[in-house]
């Protein structure tokens, strides 16, 4: 594909743009991150004056930044393992099967996207309430009451693009499983998982990614033991003071492993998603 | 879970009578099983909640009631009559903040979509650091929501903030000191607003643009060329129908997203949002969180609803159309 | 079939980690011999109250041997757990709450009302100081909490900047502050810095003025009445500070944390800051504790009719009893137990707050000057916050239009009384109909 000179030129415009747009704020975290408080509360300045490492060192104390990063890790891993487990049964069902109902399954689906979360914020708390008191099943303020409701968060597109991406694999294959003796379930495991790892891939980064950022509802939903990253990062903005230098220093730490796990599934991503959403 | 998760079980030996009923009855009943566990609990998380959120749309619940719905008194369409009006200074506010949020959504979710268009048509072509590129776009996407905003409420301050100091320090393009301008209250809130909005979404945008291109078989490209189409007129010919499915997905998403976005106006303007940057949702909260007033929240949540609902309605049925077309 | 079994085995893990990992929330939280207790921020970190709070505790336990177990709430999710817990009844047994939420709360019934039985369990009401105990709930019923550290507003002021420019004393009239901020408003440095971008905060001191101009915001019966004459003057004259007089920075508009004034202050750039007593947090800021000194908010020098001598909101934080406590005994206890002059004297002293009661104030630690004149605002010259169940509505309303005044001030736009009125007529009608 030849391309005329105005292309690497505009090439070299838009991205150049879209590296200062993205690396900007990256660099006034990392910048503010290794000022002392009193610094990055004054005038903004490119190069630390003062570098320290301290805001790296306190944040560990400042609030149990641990405790939240592994209740988040639980949470969100959690979540993500349910969501595309789910997900992967509902779209095949979608995707192979002709049934009633098949359309106002998709519909209703799609139109949980649409309710705003606060409001349904407060009946779905004292449903978990509710389900506490007469089952003994604690939801509320427990990872698992989170873990469900985020999976939900994530369901209804991660089937969407599941139920594309399986379409998208031919269903002479599940026959072929099926004359060697498989059930439709058989297909699913044998022939349709294997053949879409890299969709299912991207759902659950995706799963994750929602789940790992979902700030009101963990709010109200968590207590001391099991606050999640998220909302736990608003603590180190308290009565007294806002630090910003630990805020974004613990932003970059956590970010850290996030962002390699990321990295390294984000080839499957890339190969996921296109099936998937091509349908 | 674990039972589904299990190797399926053998299929049962074929066979006259009995089992084959059986099966009969298995191939009709296996998609609601498989469909169980994802209706279950979109029920209980979303639906149910929802359909008690209509019902609390008609009720008078304040703080008054909260404790015990029960005694909440019915307010028939008082809540919707009082939302709705117009005249009154409630209607007005909720109206004003339904404009800004269709301005917010509309231009965050073009800039969103054209910035991923440009990067993934732009990074198609192999180049030396493409994959560090790849990798630099997507951070945004995998910081927390809460330290990306909230950066962007820091750098966004007016006398020590970063954009200042760029834009009037280093470049001249705004004042200094006294004239200095504003970036979290006032017009250019609004726009703040749709910067951070961006910056998040854009990579998400950028990903599955990224990802429909790699599925555009080469070959249509070469035709293209044989016939003597250009860089631009194979972007129009070929590049962008074939993105149409992903387009229609990824609007969709957008659009939904970025409507009942919450987080970004509460992290980056507090609790009260300026009101040239008043999204519906903050709104909503104020009305119902703030003041303990569940009937009224819940009726401009319906609404909202009811909106949201005919605008994907009316948009899935025409692409859809137009898909089949194509 | 690998997959299929690496995926059971998968599940059987997550379904085992996430059981082990639901333990909180006990059952027998409520046994006798335990209590919750919600602690709202009050120190430099949640941390830190923790390590305040823990040696109270322990003491208790030791006392009684009910071991109370402690949570502490950052202020962004206080308001919803409450509400989460006020609705479903499954919440803590004793909690705090910004005294302005008292009559809001109180509207809920979730709270234990503080009957004169009740109150004479912990000691009587006597012991506590005035003004406090009329923060805790509407007027002509019982409490819903009792007081626990009592707060109230003065006008800190840069030393150092005043004796440079000549100025002998603080300001005691509004008129002295305009002029006293003229003369120290000069390149990089404003006589005075205001949060004017935090809708909290603006609506304490239209409360606070509105008082000086004679405003009531609620009419005897509980009706709203915010755009009264008297209340536009009273927000005309906190927003000239800016417009007119020119004595804030403008950029204050879009101040939503005190840290930014405090920081203001103590880099010399704002040479005095109305707040509530902050001495560690100025300290934290880089505060040259020597130059630091404190006055109360001014008075009028030519007070109008009908204005009251006002200088101050009762702030501060209350305790309050969640109804549905199965231990109230218990609960009632450890009130009683942090009400006590030993505990007033130790936990205040840490906050930098004021004890609520009043046989605290002979320990040494509140002998300060500084101390003394917000011991002598809260006694004297304070009004609680509106005590109606819309209050917090009231805060957020008016609050709003006051960041929104100042941010047409910060544009260039000009905000008169007409505009204002106009705003708090909105205001008005919202609050009514929401009502």
């Amino acid at each position: 594909m030849s391309e005329p000179r105005w292309v690497s030129w505009a090439r070299r415009l838009v991205l150049g743009f879209l590296v200062l747009f993205t690396v900007l704020p990256l660099y006034a975290m990392l910048a503010s991150s290794l000022k002392p408080l009193s610094d990055v509360q004054g005038d903004w300045h490119w190069l630390p004056t003062n570098l320290t490492f301290e805001p790296f060192i306190e944040i560990w104390s400042t609030i149990p930044l641990a405790k939240y990063f592994v209740n988040s890790l639980i949470v969100s891993g959690t979540a993500t393992v349910l969501s595309v487990t789910i997900a992967i049964f509902a779209a095949y069902a979608v995707s192979r099967f002709e049934f009633r109902g098949k359309n106002l399954f998709s519909i209703t689906v799609l139109s949980t996207q649409m309710f705003p979360g606060i409001l349904f914020l407060l009946p779905l708390f004292l449903i978990f309430v509710n389900i506490g008191n007469a089952t003994g099943i604690v939801l509320y303020g427990s990872r698992l009451g989170l873990i469900i409701t985020y999976l939900t968060f994530s369901l209804p597109f991660a089937i969407w693009m599941l139920a594309g991406y399986f379409a998208s694999i031919p269903k002479e294959l599940d026959e072929a499983a099926k004359v060697d003796g498989c059930g439709p379930l058989g297909a699913l495991i044998r022939i349709v998982i294997p053949a879409s790892t890299p969709g299912i891939v991207a759902v659950a980064i995706y799963a994750f990614m929602t789940a790992w950022g979902e700030v009101l509802f963990a709010s109200v939903m968590t207590d001391s033991d099991t606050r999640t990253l998220a909302v736990g990062l608003q603590e180190y903005s308290t009565q007294v003071d806002v630090y910003w230098n630990q805020v974004m220093a613990a932003s970059l730490v956590v970010s850290v492993p996030v962002v390699a796990g990321f990295l390294l599934l984000q080839r499957y991503l890339v190969a996921g998603l296109t099936a998937g959403a091509v349908k | 879970m674990t039972t589904l998760t299990k190797p399926a079980p053998a299929p049962a030996p074929p066979g006259p009578g009995k089992s084959a009923r059986a099966r009969v009855w298995r191939g009709m009943s296996l998609p609601y099983l498989l469909l169980l566990p994802a209706v279950v609990l979109e029920l209980l998380i979303h639906l149910v909640p929802m359909l008690v959120g209509i019902g609390m749309s008609f009720l008078k619940l304040t703080q008054f009631y909260i404790r015990n719905w029960a005694e909440a008194p019915v307010a028939g369409l008082d809540n919707y009559r009082f939302v709705l009006d117009f005249n009154a200074a409630a209607g007005r506010a909720l109206m004003s903040s339904f404009w800004v949020t269709v301005q917010y959504t509309v231009a965050s979710v073009a800039l969103a979509w054209l910035l991923g268009t440009a990067g993934a048509v732009l990074m198609q072509r192999e180049f030396r650091g493409r994959g560090g590129l790849r990798t630099l776009f997507l951070v945004p996407y995998a910081l927390p929501m809460y330290a990306a905003v909230i950066t962007w409420a820091f750098m966004f301050q007016r006398d020590t903030g970063m954009v200042n100091s760029i834009l009037g320090d280093t470049l001249g393009l705004v004042g200094t000191g006294g004239d200095a301008p504003f970036w979290l209250i006032g017009d250019n809130s609004f726009w703040s607003l749709v910067i951070v909005s961006v910056w998040r979404n854009w990579p998400f945008a950028f990903l599955i643009i990224m990802a429909g291109l790699q599925n555009i078989p080469r070959d249509l490209y070469e035709a293209a060329a044989i016939d003597g189409a250009g860089w631009w007129r194979q972007f129009r010919s070929v590049t962008q129908p074939m993105l149409r499915p992903v387009n229609q997905v990824l609007f969709l998403v957008l659009f939904l997203w970025t409507f009942n976005d919450f987080n970004t106006p509460y992290v980056l303007f507090g609790e009260s949002a300026p009101k040239e940057a008043s999204l519906i949702s903050i709104h909503i909260y104020q009305s119902s969180f703030k003041t303990w007033n569940f009937g009224l929240g819940s009726a401009m949540s319906v609404l909202l609803l009811l909106f949201l609902l005919l605008v994907t309605a009316v948009y899935l049925a025409v692409t859809s159309r137009r898909r089949t077309v194509v | 079939m690998r997959f299929g079994k690496l995926a059971s085995a998968l599940a059987l893990t997550l379904v085992a980690v996430t059981a082990a990992a639901c333990g909180g929330g006990d059952d027998d939280a409520n046994a006798p011999k335990k209590l919750v207790y919600w602690a709202s921020n009050q120190g430099t970190s949640l941390d830190h109250d923790k390590e305040v709070l823990q040696p109270q505790l322990d003491a208790f336990e030791k006392q009684t041997g009910i071991e109370v177990q402690l949570e502490v709430i950052g202020w962004p999710d206080l308001l919803n757990r409450i509400l989460a817990a006020t609705t479903s009844g499954a919440g803590p047994d004793v909690l705090n709450i910004g005294n302005t939420w008292s009559a809001s709360l109180q509207a809920t019934g979730a709270l234990l009302p503080f009957d004169d039985a009740t109150l004479e369990r912990i000691g009587g009401k006597g012991r506590f100081l005035g003004p406090s105990l009329a923060a805790t709930g509407a007027e002509g019923q019982p409490p819903a909490a009792v007081p626990l550290y009592g707060q109230a507003y003065g006008l800190y002021y840069n030393k150092k900047l005043f004796k440079e420019a000549g100025i002998e004393r603080p300001p005691a009239t509004w008129e002295e502050l305009i002029e006293t901020g003229k003369k120290l408003t000069k390149d990089g440095q404003w006589g005075l810095t205001l949060q004017a971008g935090q809708v909290t905060e603006n609506a304490h001191y239209a409360s606070i003025l509105g008082a000086q101009h004679g405003a009531e915001f609620f009419a005897a019966d509980g009706k709203p009445q915010l755009a009264s004459d008297q209340a536009v003057a009273a927000l005309q004259q906190y927003v000239d500070l800016m417009q007119k007089h020119k004595i804030v920075n403008p950029s204050n508009a879009e101040y939503t944390d005190t840290a930014k004034s405090l920081k203001d202050v103590a880099d010399g750039k704002a040479a005095m800051f109305m707040n509530q007593a902050a001495a560690g947090s100025f300290e934290l800021a880089g505060m040259n504790m020597d130059d630091l000194g404190v006055a109360p908010i001014p008075l009028p020098a030519n007070p109008p009719a009908g204005h009251r001598k006002v200088t101050s909101f009762v702030a501060g934080i209350n305790l309050a009893v969640f109804e549905n406590s199965k231990n109230r005994e218990g609960a009632l206890e450890f009130v009683k137990f942090l009400t006590s002059t030993p505990a007033q004297v130790e936990l205040n002293k840490t906050y930098g707050s004021l004890p609520v009661v009043n046989d605290a104030y002979s320990d040494p630690a509140f002998q300060g000057a500084d101390v003394k004149v917000f011991q002598d605002t809260l006694s004297n010259t304070a009004e609680p916050m509106p005590q109606v169940p819309q209050e917090s509505q009231f805060e957020t309303l008016v609050g709003t239009a006051m960041k929104e005044m100042f941010a047409d001030v910060a544009a260039g736009k000009p905000v008169d009384p007409a505009s204002i009125k106009s705003k708090l007529v909105q205001a008005d009608e919202q609050l009514a109909a929401g009502s």
